[in-house]
């Protein structure tokens, strides 16, 4: 039996490799990607502690936070070809029309 | 032997009497609908037939009578019934009515066939087919509005002829409604008519009102029953109401002050003229005293006014008549000079002394409009005769504005137009009273009434009798004696027998209409006792000592007013046949228009211009009106109400009232409190703007870095 | 279910059923428009018919009544209340009877946006049907401002040059005087704990000063919309500018919407009150007619001459109901009916001549009778009614108010002075003076225009369109009791609830 904390380390990782992805990447789909990392990670620390306390929401909260993600990717990917078709790049940083 | 049953069993034929109006209405909607297609003839069959069939209908009634004299009422339809008020159409048969229906029917009907003969003259001259249609539609609908005015067994009903002749007469006044003064002279006349004729309406309805207060009813019977049994207690009420029905009576029947509009009203076709303004509407009033005799005999004040203006008016418009030239104005005038004698006959409670007069001056007036008509189309086919000869043509100077209604313009014509002439000279002689024509008897009737109870009536009357004769032999003395004063008087024709076949039967009745009520016979007297009994009882009741010799014949008055007469005659033979040639050979500078005019001078202008009468309603009413109608259109309604009140005040004030919220309070006070407001929270955006790089990163870092404070904060403190 | 089919149900909300196939229609489907339009008004008069049908006339009570609550707040109820009594039966008809009489006179008359005109039409007749149907005080308010937006638009829209200002000044004239009648209305269904009309009447203990206000809180909604002098300043603005269908409806029901509230609302509910103020009404009514028949004598606008005859005819409606006695009652009511026939008729022939001419000045007539003799005569017909023909409808109707009024001039009774009528009387003078010189500007004397010589005389359609008023006109000039019997009985009941406050106020 693998203790929880393995878990919570290993979830922890993934979302500090995830929350970097973010905040360092310019590339949109790479950061879609960390974001998956980081909703992964949360996923992982929801199982391990469902598994750890004997109870079932932690998986149903799995499934609802795997659908959102679907819902995520595929409204986020329709934006980025949206936006590809107009600036014919991914780059985040050309967009900055909200600047004060 | 069949006669005798007939009369005996006749009753059945007082359920008939609806027919006297049923049968013009229908030749009325016949010609109405159909008459677009049919001929002349058959529209003028039609008019005619109807009539005709009225009149035998009325006849009828009359045989009937002679058998059950008391008469009938004949119940048709409800007409208004609210609360306690319920008016019929009913049909009151009885010597007064049908007397009146034969006066109707049977000189309407010899007034339609000479129509027929008129109205086709008229569409020849004139053009326009569609007349011809249209004057016969407003000549059934006259018969149909008579008859239920006489016929009628209610103030309402009676109210609905009433009116409905006004009606008749203002659309055949207008008949021409595209000629006369400048286009539009015949059209005022008619609304000339009809306005006055509303005003002696407005009296009628005031007095149908004050009826209903004090009778709770307006049925004849009813009425008169509940007078005969509580008499004295409605004096007042009766006082009130037959004054106001006399405004009512004098706008019908032409009396002073509204007798105006009948001179005017001669802007008609002549049929029209004899029919509606001289033998049968005119008399409505007259008929209308003599069937409230029950309520004028309660009061005889009102009595001695109904008499006084009767009296006034039969002298004031036969001085009138004296100054005319036109020869259906002199007639005009005269036919209301007539209706004064029998209103002053009425309102001195000799009623069947006026309805003798009123059946007679059917008689010889509507002979007289019809031989005026008579010499009007003579004289108008001469006229179109020179304009088709161009050699005559020549010769007259203006041929259009020539009036062939000035009797200036005529004279000579006894030998153009012989039966004219002679039918003629038999209605002025009935009309000057001449014995033994129709109007000696019917007008020595009167005067014998009045001398015995007004002096003053009875000499306004005699006068005035005077006045008549004077004017009628000038009349006859202008027109057909001497020799023609114009070109188209010297070319005139006789007419077809159309039209001087009726002349001929009317100059037959004229003759011998006056034997229908002879002295010391009094079969007319007989006849209309079964309808005006209580009244004789009333005037003997009056008369006291006079009684006796009440409807007498009176040779001393006859004699007076005969030889009266004739002076007036021989005054106007001198006159007229001495000194009117003289004159017209004077050079034109020295000429007036008429002989009397070097007699009386100024006096004759007054004659001429009608007293000025029509002037004086002009200033004091018609014009005021105008005015006053202007002045509150124009300033009370438009510039004052509804441009000032509403305009300005209202909207001007609102929105006065809008600015200074608008400026004062919202600009002022809540605005600026909003707008520094506003720029506070500007001042403040301004700084924090910094913070919006644009950049997705530096946004995703600062939530990291927020996360991290608020974990810091849950883990630490 | 059973509400669904209810006649008066049905009579009220029919026209509905019409603007929802209308809205289906295209724009340029104008002719399916107006057959919608038309075949719905007439249907919708069909229902009238059967309405009249099932009365009985010797009911004065309220018939095929229906009543179910609508809205209920706190204790109260606001109730869907129809009923039709002697009082509301004729001008349901007469409602019902010109609406497509309306409608026929667009035909040509309308060709821009028919499909909105006819919308707003309908929409128009259900409001006024359901104001003579209501009989809760709520209901009754909602119809009444109801049909304000109707002919706001059909005026706005479709009216002549000044026509966005006539609009506004008809809404907020008769907006300004429904305030005051919605807080009447409200005191009164807040005090009594109920909003229909035939409860408040039955329990009726208001006191005579509080009568008072609350009679004239109503009698301001319904004096403008008569309307009464002097608040008649918006009716010839709005008549002027109408177009001709709005004109009818205008003079013949919209304005019979303020009578019969007097009749309806303020004679039973404050019995007291009305025979107070009912000399001062009068005395207005009376002025009415007499300015009103000056004022139109000096037009010279034909639709103004016309608009300013209303006023002095609604003076006679209002004199006639205020002598609080059965002739004058009655008269009044028939009077309406007749007002609505002949003026309704007159607008009408106005329209026709307008719509060859384009002007309505009467100077630019004359001598029409012989270019067009039919349409000629059916004016003087009408003409005729107007000013009071005896045989002819208005006749009827003025003279019982005249008796009514008379009758309630003796002393002591409720006007107590023979002037009321007696001057009023004189009104039928000066109609006849202003009809006769409509009559002779426009059809006597020669032609002495060029555009009027080849006016082309009426068409069927248009004859059509004013044969069933000139029957009507007959008919109750000649045999007007089945009219007057519709509504005795329940005016007698109405006399009874005066009798009684005649007999508290003495």
């Amino acid at each position: 039996m693998i203790p929880v904390s393995y878990y919570i380390g290993l979830s922890a990782i993934l979302f500090t490799i995830g929350a970097l992805g973010v905040l360092i990447r310019r590339n949109a789909i790479i950061i879609f990607m960390s974001v998956e990392l980081m909703l992964n990670a949360a996923n992982l620390a929801f199982v391990a502690f469902a598994r750890a306390f004997g109870m079932m929401e932690g998986q149903i909260f799995v499934f609802f936070v795997m659908a959102v993600a679907a819902a995520e990717v595929a409204v986020g990917l329709a934006l980025i070809v949206t936006i590809f078709h107009t600036k014919q790049s991914i780059d985040v940083d050309q967009m900055h029309s909200l600047k004060g | 032997m069949w006669f005798s049953e007939t009369v005996a069993n006749s009753t059945q034929f007082f359920s008939l009497v609806p027919w006297v109006v049923f049968f013009p209405l229908i030749g009325l909607l016949v010609n109405l609908i159909f008459g677009g297609r049919m001929s002349e003839k058959a529209i003028g069959i039609t008019a005619c037939g109807a009539a005709g069939l009225s009149l035998l209908i009325s006849v009828l009634q009359a045989v009937s009578l002679l058998g059950h004299p008391g008469g009938m009422v004949v119940y048709l339809a409800d007409w208004i019934v609210v609360g306690d008020l319920a008016i019929q159409w009913a049909f009151q048969v009885d010597t007064l009515s049908v007397t009146m229906m034969l006066v109707v029917a049977g000189v309407g009907t010899l007034i339609h066939i000479y129509a027929v003969g008129y109205m086709h003259e008229d569409v020849r001259h004139n053009g326009d087919p569609t007349r011809y249609q249209r004057f016969f539609v407003f000549f059934n609908l006259f018969i149909v509005a008579m008859m239920i005015l006489v016929s009628a067994d209610n103030y309402l009903m009676l109210f609905v002829g009433w009116e409905g002749v006004g009606l008749c007469s203002y659309l055949l006044i207008g008949f021409w409604y595209d000629k006369g003064k400048d286009g539009i002279g015949n059209a005022l006349a008619g609304k000339k008519a009809f306005i006055t004729n509303r005003i002696g309406d407005f009296g009628f309805l005031i007095a149908a009102f004050m009826i209903y207060v004090a009778f709770r009813t307006f049925n004849f019977h009813q009425i008169f029953e509940q007078i005969q049994q509580a008499g004295s207690s409605f004096t007042p009420a009766i006082f009130a109401i037959t004054l106001f029905m006399l405004l009512g009576v004098a706008g019908k029947s032409a009396q002073i002050p509204l007798y105006v509009w009948l001179p005017d009203a001669m802007a008609g076709p002549t049929p029209v003229s004899a029919l509606i303004h001289a033998a049968t509407m005119v008399t409505a009033g007259v008929y209308l005293i003599a069937r409230s005799h029950p309520l004028y005999v309660q009061v005889p004040e009102a009595q001695n006014i109904v008499a006084l203006v009767g009296g006034a008016t039969a002298l004031f418009a036969a001085t009138i008549a004296v100054g005319q030239f036109d020869i259906k104005k002199v007639l005009a005038y005269s036919t209301i000079s007539q209706l004064g004698f029998m209103t002053a006959a009425v309102g001195m409670g000799a009623f069947t002394a006026g309805m003798f007069h009123l059946v007679t001056h059917s008689f010889f007036k509507a002979l007289l409009f019809l031989s005026a008509g008579s010499v009007i189309q003579g004289i108008e086919a001469g006229l179109h005769h020179i304009e088709h000869d161009p050699r005559l043509k020549k010769k007259m100077v203006k041929p259009h504005d020539f009036d062939p209604q000035d009797m200036r313009n005529m004279g000579g014509l006894r030998k153009r137009m012989p039966i004219t002439f002679w039918v003629y000279l038999i209605g002025a002689l009935a009309l000057a009273g001449i014995a033994p024509l129709a109007g000696f008897w019917s007008k020595d009737e009167i005067l014998a009434e009045a001398k015995l109870i007004s002096p003053t009536v009875y000499g306004l009357l005699t006068i005035a009798a005077f006045f008549t004769a004077f004017y009628m032999g000038r009349q006859i003395l202008m027109v057909f004696f001497g020799e023609s004063r114009a070109e188209p008087t010297a070319h005139a024709r006789e007419n077809p027998p159309v039209i001087t076949i009726p002349l001929m039967i009317l100059a037959g009745l004229s003759l011998l209409g006056g034997f229908i009520n002879l002295p010391v016979i009094h079969t007319f007297t007989h006849w209309l006792e079964h309808t005006l009994t209580i009244e004789e009882a009333m005037i003997n009741f009056r008369l006291g000592e006079a009684a006796e010799a009440s409807g007498q014949f009176n040779p001393m008055v006859a004699g007076i007013s005969t030889g009266l007469a004739l002076f007036a005659i021989l005054l106007a033979w001198w006159i007229y046949m001495q000194r009117y040639p003289a004159m017209l050979k004077l050079p034109p500078k020295q000429r007036s228009d008429d002989p009397l005019k070097t007699f009386i001078g100024p006096l004759f202008s007054a004659l001429e211009n009608k007293w000025w009468v029509d002037e004086l309603y002009q200033t004091l009413v018609i014009t005021p009106y105008n005015l006053l109608a202007r002045y509150l259109a124009q300033v009370i309604d438009g510039r004052f109400w509804h441009d000032w009140v509403h305009d300005v005040l209202i909207v001007g004030g609102f929105r006065f009232f809008t600015r200074l919220l608008s400026i004062q309070f919202d600009l002022g006070v809540i605005d600026s409190t909003a707008n520094s407001l506003a720029d506070l929270a500007k001042s403040l955006a301004q700084q924090m703007r910094q913070l919006q790089t644009g950049y997705v990163r530096s946004y995703a870092l600062w939530v990291f870095l927020g996360v991290v404070v608020i974990l810091g904060y849950l883990i630490f403190w | 279910m059973d509400s669904f089919i209810h006649p008066l149900t049905l009579v009220t909300f029919l026209p509905l059923a019409g603007v929802v196939v209308i809205l289906f229609l295209k724009n340029e489907q104008k002719n399916a428009a107006r057959y919608t339009a038309l075949a719905t008004s007439l249907i919708t008069f069909g229902v009238s018919m059967a309405v009249l049908a099932q009365f009985q006339r010797v009911d004065p009570n309220l018939q095929m009544v229906i009543d179910l609550p609508w809205i209920r707040v706190g204790s109260w109820v606001i109730a869907y209340h129809l009923g039709v009594d002697g009082l509301s039966i004729l001008l349901l008809l007469l409602t019902t009877f010109l609406t497509p009489i309306s409608i026929l006179s667009t035909w040509t008359a309308v060709e821009e946006r028919v499909k909105d005109f006819m919308i707003f039409f309908l929409l128009l007749e259900m409001g006024m049907v359901g104001v003579f149907l209501a009989q809760d005080l709520f209901l009754f308010y909602v119809f009444w401002e109801f049909t304000l937006v109707p002919m706001y638009f059909l005026i706005g829209i479709w009216g002549g040059p000044q026509r966005i200002y006539a609009a506004i000044k008809f809404f907020l004239y008769t907006m300004a005087g429904s305030i005051l009648m919605l807080l009447a209305i409200l005191w009164l269904g807040i005090q009594g704990g109920t909003f229909s009309t035939p409860d408040l009447i039955a329990n009726n203990h208001i006191p005579a000063n509080i009568q008072f206000w609350l009679f004239l809180a109503f009698a301001a909604a319904f004096a403008i919309k008569v309307p009464m002098w002097p608040l008649h300043s918006w009716l010839p603005d709005a008549h002027v500018e109408a177009p001709t269908a709005g004109s009818i409806i205008l003079a013949g029901v919209l304005l019979k919407m303020g009578t019969y509230g007097f009749l309806r609302f303020n004679i039973p509910l404050f019995p007291q009150a009305a025979w107070q103020l009912a000399p001062w009404i009068a005395g207005l009514a009376v002025i009415g007619i007499l300015y009103g028949a000056a004022v139109s004598f000096a037009q010279k606008d034909v639709k103004k001459l016309v608009a300013y005859s209303s006023v002095s005819h609604l003076g006679f409606v209002m004199l006639g109901l205020f002598a609080l006695n059965p002739q004058g009652i009655q008269g009044g009511i028939l009077q309406m009916v007749n007002h609505g026939l002949s003026t309704g008729a007159l607008f009408l022939i106005v329209g026709m001549i307008y719509e060859r001419r384009h002007t309505r000045d009467m100077d630019a007539f004359g001598g029409l009778w012989k270019v067009m003799p039919v349409y000629g005569a059916l004016t003087l017909i009408v003409a005729l009614s107007s000013m009071g023909l005896p045989g002819l409808n208005g006749f009827v109707g003025e003279f019982t108010i005249l008796l009514g009024a008379w009758d309630a001039g003796q002393a002591g009774h409720v006007l107590g002075s023979y002037w009321f009528a007696g001057l009023s009387a004189l009104g039928v003078i000066l109609a006849a003076v202003y009809i006769l010189f409509m009559f002779q500007k426009l059809f006597l004397g020669p032609i002495d225009k060029e555009e009027n010589r080849n006016l082309k005389d009426l068409n069927w359609r248009e004859i059509i369109t004013l044969a069933p008023i000139i029957i009507l006109i007959f008919w109750i000039g000649l045999y007007p009791k089945p009219f007057f019997s519709l509504m005795a009985p329940s005016v007698d009941q109405l006399m009874v609830v005066l009798h009684g406050a005649a007999l508290a106020l003495h």
